[in-house]
């Protein structure tokens, strides 16, 4: 039964190679003009970033407003509105230097001011996720008009990676300054400092964005505009590309059993590059307390027993990696050297004999986020019953799902989560017993503590220079591989269709949030 | 005449027996022909019918045999069918025997109950009784029963109210026969026909009722079945009709099979009826 298997992987790696290959064809020369029409799913609450952190705010209004720092598909900072930054010695200080030739969209020059109105005060009341980074800050100055000084209370390894648009997104102060930030009349027009100007916004059909004439890096965008229709129904979206009525399919506007057919179609190109930053995550939850799954040996079986390269494959049409252990591979500080958990269903038996396994009956609550999601829990229970494991898969609505996990109901149970690029923003989470708290499908939910664990991931949290935090992360990742506190799935890739002639759709670490600054149609 | 002649005679009712002796053959000889578990990813995903020996029906998104669902899919669908309609006959038989052989108070009582269920649609219903008891066998059994016994006590009912006033009836309770015994050893064993022939009905319609159920991703997600197939295989209709095509043509010959081996039974159990009707129809 193994070869047919082989071969099924041999044609899927083919789908691989053509992801690869799109993104080659960068060496061109960049042609100006032409309209991009794409969809956004589902429609944003709003525009005004930074008041909003909805997903489909970030991905339109990404290219409206813009962050002090970009990050590269490596999370590599890289200048945006910031030309050049420094960073004292004992890690406490960071000057930002700021480019003087940046006006917003209503003609008013921006400095330093406004990233100080951004950050200390307009953040500070409407953004949770700035609010999390700002608590190890403790004051910001603006040293002259170009010029701001960013001063923490201690050492914070993540902050260079907090300067996205998304999360600290520059906001304009003569606008904002004295209002109520949330009636302000702007709001219906936002203003930032991005390639594209807000146009129109006809609700529930299209969101118009025009070329930032006066943008301040020469040549850029190469785009007159971009157009964003709002299509509710799964199934017209996919046909609206296949009839060419857009031209560029983000993540998440169709559904993964269509993403075949889309990508079968001539003068079409596929990347699951874009979502370094927030690197999804899928895990398998299991109960630490109690049942079989409490003991370590059962979860190193589950992770033997499980055929992860069959699911990327087959689920999620070849996109994705299969992780190595709990730091994705987005992640800074991966531990390379772990032993990784291969599909080895005999080494998994030999676990669930010396453990003593008596076939007791375990719980596998699937994630209710549709088809693609039941199928792979199929697939699990299905590879965990081969070695001996007696599963029950138990169906849940959405609500009921966040409540056993949140009460603590389940044995096995699918999530996914972001890793935000830094171990100490979105990985330290899942482990640290001081996160354990019932009534949360978002934290440490399996109920695993490790007095050693927390210890580390809390040095490691504000230690400084980087080579201290990479040697302590690696000695968690080594405890974490052996005690197999999550079962970790897979690195979940979502792919962007588009028309091969679309060039340069992606070029940062959030993806189409921020891409058509760069990209441009080849006529 | 003999039944079974009586019942051959509807060339139809013989083609339904005959259809579902070989869907009872089919789950009978499941575990044989196929004992790996149905959820087994055995083999490509996405092979046509007949591409590769050995998959006559193909593989399904996950490379699972169709065949295989198929044939196990046939032993829950059945299962489901008779369990449940047994236990809305178990609901129903008493409700509408007690209620059509008082009458009166108890009966007013009793159907206002029974229309309480009536007035709810029965998809709606058992929607909502899955949903609160967690996908099961069990859960879907006890739903499906719930939906459908009203009908069968609104029969029974009729039939106990047209016999109760029946000589033999008033001669069993002059020579001091219990009410239980009327009920069970008088009245009963003559209402018997038509209940045969509603239950063979009843059991299409819950055969129908659990794959809608399946379809909508309310089927007990630990077993195989016709319904759970072409919800899963809804998805890739455009790439794959084998999905949903078989499983949709065993529901079909199915639930066809037995309205015609219904019509048959009512055929065979009612002969005077039937006269009547085929004179009529002749005329």
């Amino acid at each position: 039964m193994k070869m047919p298997f082989i071969a099924a992987l041999a044609g899927l790696s083919l789908l691989n190679s053509s992801v690869i290959s799109a993104q080659e064809g960068n060496d061109q020369t960049p042609q100006h003009g032409g309209v991009i029409d794409t969809i956004i799913q589902p429609e944003p609450p709003g525009l005004v970033l930074g008041m909003i952190q909805n997903a489909p705010t970030r991905t339109v209004a990404g290219n409206i407003y813009e962050g002090l720092l970009r990050y590269t598909t490596d999370l590599e900072p890289t200048p945006q509105l910031a030309e050049s930054w420094d960073v004292s010695d004992d890690g406490l200080t960071y000057t930002f230097h700021l480019r003087d030739d940046v006006t917003w969209h209503d003609g008013e020059p921006f400095t330093a001011e406004d990233v100080v109105f951004s950050a200390d005060v307009f953040h500070r009341e409407l953004n949770p996720s700035a609010r999390a980074v700002l608590q190890h800050v403790e004051t910001i100055e603006a040293a002259d008009d170009h010029t701001v000084v960013f001063t923490l209370k201690q050492p914070f390894g993540p902050f260079l990676l907090s300067f996205e648009a998304g999360t600290f997104t520059m906001v304009p102060e003569h606008i904002y300054a004295g209002t109520d930030f949330r009636e302000n009349e702007a709001n219906n027009h936002p203003i930032g400092t991005g390639p594209f100007e807000f146009e129109s916004w006809d609700r529930g059909t299209v969101i118009k964005l025009t070329r930032n004439e006066d943008y301040y890096q020469d040549d850029l965008p190469y785009l007159d505009g971009i157009n964003w229709h709002i299509i509710p129904d799964g199934a017209s979206r996919a046909i609206a590309y296949e009839n060419g009525t857009v031209d560029v399919l983000p993540y998440g506007t169709v559904e993964n059993f269509d993403i075949p057919r889309l990508t079968a179609m001539d003068n079409t190109c596929v990347s699951d590059k874009g979502h370094e930053y927030f690197s999804p995550f899928a895990m398998l939850w299991m109960n630490n307390r109690e049942g079989p799954t409490a003991d370590k040996r059962f979860r190193q079986a589950v992770m033997y027993a499980m055929d992860r390269e069959f699911a990327r494959d087959v689920l999620w049409n070849g996109m994705g990696k299969v992780p190595l252990g709990a730091f994705g591979s987005n992640a800074r500080f991966q531990n390379e050297s772990l032993s990784p958990y291969d599909h080895n269903p005999d080494r998994a038996r030999e676990l669930l004999d010396d453990m003593g396994y008596d076939g007791e009956e375990v719980t596998l609550l699937p994630l209710p986020y549709g088809e693609t999601w039941n199928r792979w829990a199929e697939a699990v229970q299905q590879n965990l019953k081969e070695v001996g494991i007696n599963v029950r898969t138990e169906a849940t609505d959405v609500g009921g799902w966040n409540q056993r996990l949140g009460d603590w109901d389940f044995d096995l149970a699918f999530t996914y989560l972001y890793q935000y690029g830094d171990p100490a923003l979105g990985i330290s989470r899942t482990y640290l017993s001081d996160n354990i708290e019932k009534g949360s499908p978002w934290n440490n939910v399996e109920g695993y503590e490790n007095a050693e664990v927390d210890d580390l991931f809390a040095r490691a949290a504000t230690a400084h220079p980087d080579s201290e935090r990479e040697a302590l992360y690696h000695d968690v990742q080594e405890i974490l591989q052996e005690d197999v506190p999550v079962g970790w799935l897979l690195e979940l890739g979502f792919p962007t269709i588009y028309r091969c002639n679309v060039k340069n759709l992606i070029t940062s670490g959030v993806g189409v949030n921020d891409g058509f600054k760069d990209a441009w149609i080849d006529q | 005449m003999s039944f079974f002649a009586r019942f051959a005679r509807n060339r139809g009712a013989l083609a339904g027996l005959i259809i579902l002796g070989l869907i009872m053959l089919m789950a009978a000889l499941a575990p044989i022909l196929f004992p790996e578990s149905p959820w087994r990813m055995v083999q490509r995903p996405f092979l046509a019918p007949f591409e590769v020996d050995g998959f006559w029906l193909g593989t399904d998104t996950m490379g699972r045999n169709v065949a295989a669902g198929l044939m196990h899919g046939a032993w829950v669908s059945l299962l489901i069918g008779l369990v449940s309609t047994a236990v809305a006959l178990v609901i129903g038989v008493p409700l509408g025997a007690v209620a059509g052989y008082h009458g009166g108070l108890i009966d007013d009582a009793l159907m206002r109950f029974t229309e309480f269920f009536q007035t709810i649609p029965n998809f709606a219903l058992a929607i909502v009784l899955v949903a609160i008891m967690q996908p099961s066998v069990t859960s879907i059994v006890v739903a499906i029963a719930l939906v459908s016994w009203p009908p069968v006590a609104r029969l029974v009912r009729a039939e106990f109210l047209s016999l109760r006033h029946r000589e033999y009836v008033e001669a069993a309770r002059l020579i001091g026969q219990s009410n239980t015994t009327i009920i069970l050893r008088q009245i009963l064993p003559n209402t018997l026909s038509p209940i045969i022939v509603l239950a063979s009905l009843m059991v299409a319609t819950a055969i129908l009722l659990e794959s809608a159920l399946s379809f909508l991703g309310l089927g007990d997600p630990n077993v195989m079945s016709w319904g759970y197939m072409i919800g899963a295989a809804r998805t890739v209709i455009r790439q794959a009709w084998w999905l949903s095509f078989f499983p949709g043509l065993a529901i079909l010959l199915t639930v066809l099979a037995l309205n015609l081996v219904g019509e048959g039974l009512d055929d065979a159990l009612n002969p005077r009826l039937t006269r009547k009707r085929h004179q009529e129809s002749a005329t």
